[in-house]
């Protein structure tokens, strides 16, 4: 098993990509920075088990809590609301 | 009473038999046979997953809110695994990896699947419309407390709006607050109170008035 890279707290960046292909991570949440929830557990690559390959290595997969006001700066609701979003650690990086 | 008068004859509803035997059918019948007859499978484990569909539906979910609401022991275990709190009483939901989020005075809970229509099958049933509908999707994530207050549900700034992106492997399970005037009641009765969309985090709970 793939240990997780990230703990609870970690600042993280979820990367700015858009590579071709299927992925599990909404574009609105591209290029934001939040911080880990939880790891979920490590699950099969869905990227990989999109086109029938097995996904193997199952990735770490996390909950990454995003304030509403960095995702829409125009957000209408209170400063404190959230979202949390499912992201495979291939798509976050630390944010220093 | 009944002024409608039995002279004439209403259609029957169809009996499967009245529909169009489709490829689709044959096809069905066909394979299930053959893996029945190659002993790939057994006609016991397809009732049982018969069943076992049949079975699944928002009444899953809320025995386990309302055994959250009045066992503490319980809602320990929903907070630290839901899924292992869902198998320990009864219910099997083999594929789920089960979060529950309760929701309090601080924090109000609401679940979307972005990207398509995840859900947890067994505990609540199929999704509704519109859960999968785009407007509930892309709605619900800019503006949350618009999209709850057409839901009826207003709530003070004071609350913190926590939505849930279901974008991958997990699943969520809403626990809404406890009814006001329910301190005594059983588990059956609470259970009554606990809606599908409550466990979407859409609604709160019945009131007790409208039962």
């Amino acid at each position: 098993m793939t240990d997780p890279m990230f703990r609870v707290g970690d600042k993280v960046r979820i990367r700015d990509a858009y590579p071709i292909g299927h992925c599990r991570t909404p574009f609105y949440t591209r290029g934001l920075t939040g911080e880990i929830e939880r790891h979920c557990g490590n699950f099969a690559n869905p990227e990989e088990l999109a086109y029938r390959r097995d996904g193997q290595p199952a990735m770490p997969l996390y909950r990454v809590r995003l304030p509403m006001r960095q995702i829409w700066p125009d957000y209408a609701g209170a400063a404190h609301d959230t979202l949390e979003v499912e992201i495979f650690e291939h798509w976050l990086e630390p944010d220093d | 009473m009944h002024d409608h008068i039995h002279h004439h004859p209403h259609p029957n509803q169809p009996d499967e038999e009245d529909g169009p035997f489709t490829e689709y059918r044959l096809l069905e019948m066909a394979l299930r046979e053959l893996l029945i007859e190659k002993e790939v499978i057994t006609q016991a484990e397809l009732h049982k997953t018969y069943q076992m569909m049949d079975d699944r539906g928002p009444h899953n979910g809320a025995r386990m809110v309302a055994k959250a609401w009045s066992d503490p022991v319980y809602l320990d275990l929903m907070r630290r695994d839901a899924t292992e709190a869902a198998k320990s009483i009864g219910l099997e939901p083999t594929w789920l990896n089960l979060i529950a989020l309760e929701n309090t005075d601080a924090v109000h809970n609401v679940v979307v699947c972005t990207l398509c229509s995840c859900y947890p099958w067994p505990l609540l049933g199929l999704p509704p419309d519109w859960y999968k509908s785009r407007a509930y999707r892309s709605d619900v994530v800019q503006n949350p407390r618009k999209v709850l207050a057409e839901f009826g549900t207003i709530l003070p700034e004071t609350t913190e709006v926590r939505v849930h992106d279901s974008s991958a492997d997990m699943r969520y399970l809403v626990v809404p607050k406890r009814p006001e005037g329910t301190e005594n009641w059983s588990e059956e009765n609470l259970a009554k109170l606990v809606t599908r969309d409550s466990m979407i985090g859409v609604v709160p709970a019945l009131a007790i008035e409208t039962l």
